[in-house]
């Protein structure tokens, strides 16, 4: 099997769908000539031609607002937001429309495509090319949310996305692009939106994590296991709505500990949710508290991003302080 | 061009009423400008910063319009605009301190580089999302005309920006409340890798001035005084109640979008050289030897005083420590909540810098 890295995979799995399917229409800033900034749709353009793989004006609304009409008319739009920093002039069109058109058309109406957007930090980006925002979209009714962390993952989540019948965000874990490689099949495959990978078993902690995080939550239990002897679960979530919570479940009956990685900032980040899930259903299964090891409570900071992003021995450390209960 | 400028000849060749010194000066800051970015590129490629956005090209829609400016007036600029700063005095130490993110920087560290602000000179801080800053420069005009400073806002903005939906926000309340403020569209023909032409197909991007029912002027916009006359007369309307005017430099940017960025992916060789043809630092200089104000042992000598300036800065930069972790947790609030003091005291700093 070909080892290719995430960005590739994202490549790839347009590339595929777009052959097999020529309603699809991927626009974007620089998505055409350029390639994406980040090469996502290299190639495209030449292939599919400026028909279906459109570079748009500098408006986000616009590049939604039009994808979201282009679906209601029976296209398969697969938007790009350069970063999901920049997304907010879109936020409008992706909250009163995107999410609740069928809902508020009684179903008369649905809207069905894929906005991709890199997000996350550790490229020195600073605060408007780091946030990680997912939060805004799981609490949003009508979206569903996607984040795949390896290659594989990437590949078979979008393509389940593409042909998904709801609006997805498409989150691409941007700092991991390039350095996380893995195989991948050529050709179609699937991984199912909604379920939850176990990326490594343990019995004494479970680590919930998504994206970006999950190979920090990975190097951590593996740095916990030769230190103390400690196994962790590392459960990558993959989907966060729908969000996988029998495997979430599952994981907290066998292990009792919970440590929530996610580079978001903590208040009301995702691993909330996660933490009220398990609280909800599981309380009498934990031994001591659910930790959380997140992005602090500040914007996105330049020089100290490495002290602000979840980092081996903070995750370590969390591990280290469950394991005393 | 819209109406014709007046000025008068006082220098061979030369129609301004600038001052020789008025004339240097300008000059000065255009060069500062232009080395100072060539050096801060060089500085990305060896490592030492970590990313930069370049100006190279524009020094003139940058320098000449800042010109025309009073003190209290005050600037909304764009991550390019080094020459507006440079114009407004901010000293070349501080511009290389906030690219490298260090304790001297004004931005404490905590924006990526090229994201400026000088509170002293009127320099608003400056954000990527691209026109978020319009609206905002348009407020602060709206506050000036409401409190009857005399001053006015000068707002800089792409060819890109005027496609975002903020931009026609700026615009029309700049036009309904006749703001004092005059937007400096520094159309440098791309946006990225995205063509002017792709982005409106309106004749010009002054005409979208002309649909919110204030003036827009076209102009060549690596001609320095030009700017500066235009922008001058657009000021001095602005201070007297005539509401805003909309300048559309035409210039080019002669380097990469970014330090990120590979132009020969989107656009040709043959257009960078026409250009570099009218590469607008150089056009002064010309303008100022025929006007027989300048020559080449005045730029010898300026260029290495510059040199010097730039290296002297950057050496006692590159000395200045990085600022401790713990300020990070600093100045999201007025007064730092319980919650974040909390954050900071778990958080187990040292662990990471040992990593
Ligand atoms: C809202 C938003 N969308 C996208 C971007 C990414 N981006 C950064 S600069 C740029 C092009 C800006 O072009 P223009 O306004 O012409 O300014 P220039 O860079 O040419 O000076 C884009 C698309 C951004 N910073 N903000
Ligand atoms: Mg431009």
């Amino acid at each position: 099997m070909p080892t290719i890295n995430i960005v590739q995979a994202v490549n790839q799995a347009l590339r595929e769908e777009m052959r097999r399917d020529d309603r699809i229409v991927v626009l974007g800033e620089d998505v055409g000539k350029d390639g994406g900034v980040f090469r996502a749709t290299e190639g495209l353009y030449d292939e599919f031609g400026e028909d279906r793989v459109m570079d748009t004006p500098l408006a986000e609304a616009g590049i939604i607002g039009t994808a979201i009409g282009m679906a209601i008319y029976g296209l398969n739009p697969i938007p790009e937001i350069q970063f999901l920093d920049f997304i907010y002039p879109a936020f409008d069109q992706i909250v009163t429309n995107l999410a609740k058109l069928r809902y508020r058309s009684g179903g008369q109406y649905s809207c069905h495509l894929v906005v991709r957007a890199p997000y996350g930090g550790g490229i020195k980006g600073g605060h408007y090319h780091s946030q990680s925002s997912e939060a805004y979209f799981t609490h949003t009714a009508g979206l569903k949310v996607v984040i795949p962390a390896t290659p594989y993952d990437t590949k078979g989540l979008l393509l389940s996305s593409i042909r998904d019948p709801d609006p997805i965000i498409f989150l691409e874990p941007k700092r991991i692009y390039r350095a996380v490689k893995g195989e991948v099949p050529d050709g179609e495959f699937t991984v199912p939106i909604g379920k939850a990978r176990v990326a490594r078993e343990g019995s004494d902690v479970s680590i919930f994590a998504y994206g970006a995080m999950l190979h920090v939550a990975m190097q951590a239990a593996e740095a916990a296991k030769a230190k103390n002897g400690v196994e962790c679960e590392v459960i990558d979530l993959r989907t966060l709505v729908p969000l996988d919570t029998d495997a979430i479940i599952a994981s907290v009956q066998k292990t009792g500990r919970v440590v929530i990685v996610h580079e978001a900032p903590k208040t009301s980040g995702f691993g909330a949710e996660i933490s009220a899930q398990i609280a909800e259903r599981a309380i009498e299964y934990l031994k001591g508290p659910i930790l959380r090891v997140t992005g602090y409570d500040t914007p996105f900071p330049y020089t100290l991003e490495e002290y602000y992003l979840p980092s081996v021995p903070r995750v370590q450390a969390a591990i280290e302080k469950i394991m005393q209960y | 061009m819209g109406e014709q400028l007046t000025s008068q000849k006082r220098f061979k060749g030369l129609e301004t009423d600038l001052s020789e010194a008025d004339l240097k000066k300008i000059y000065r800051a255009m060069l500062v400008t232009r080395l100072f970015d060539t050096k801060s590129m060089n500085l990305q490629r060896q490592g030492r910063i970590g990313f930069y956005v370049p100006c190279s090209g524009q020094e003139a829609a940058q320098i000449g319009s800042a010109f025309a400016l009073r003190p209290d007036d005050w600037t909304f600029p764009t991550y390019r605009d080094v020459g507006v700063a440079v114009l407004r005095g901010v000293e070349i130490s501080k511009l290389f301190a906030h690219l490298m993110g260090n304790s001297d920087d004004e931005m404490l560290g905590k924006q990526m580089p090229s994201h400026w602000g000088y509170k002293e000179v009127n320099f608003v801080s400056v954000a990527s999302p691209i026109a978020t800053h319009l609206p905002v420069a348009t407020g602060v005009a709206m506050a000036m005309k409401l409190e009857k400073t005399g001053t006015v806002v000068v707002a800089y903005h792409g060819d890109g920006a005027t496609s975002e939906g903020e931009f026609h926000a700026a615009y029309n309340f700049a036009g309904v409340y006749k703001a004092p403020i005059v937007f400096i569209c520094e159309n440098n023909g791309w946006a990225i890798s995205v063509p002017v032409a792709r982005q409106t197909v309106s004749e010009t991007l002054a005409a979208k001035a002309e649909a919110y029912g204030f003036e827009g002027v076209r102009i060549d916009g690596n001609d320095v005084l030009t700017v500066y006359e235009a922008t001058k007369k657009a000021v001095e309307k602005a201070r007297s109640g005539g509401g805003p005017t909309m300048i559309e430099c035409l210039t080019y940017r002669m380097g990469p979008h970014s330090t990120s960025d590979d132009p020969s992916r989107y656009r040709t060789r043959e257009e960078f050289e026409l250009w570099q043809r009218r590469d607008p630092v150089e056009r002064l200089r010309r303008t100022l030897v025929e006007a027989g104000l300048w020559d080449d042992s005045a730029e010898v000598k300026l260029r290495s005083e510059i040199e010097g300036e730039i290296t002297r800065a950057i050496e006692k930069e590159e000395k200045v420590a990085m600022p401790s972790p713990r300020t990070m947790f600093e100045g999201v609030y007025s007064t730092e909540l319980k919650s974040l003091s909390e954050q900071r005291e778990n958080s187990v700093l040292d662990k990471v810098s040992k990593e």
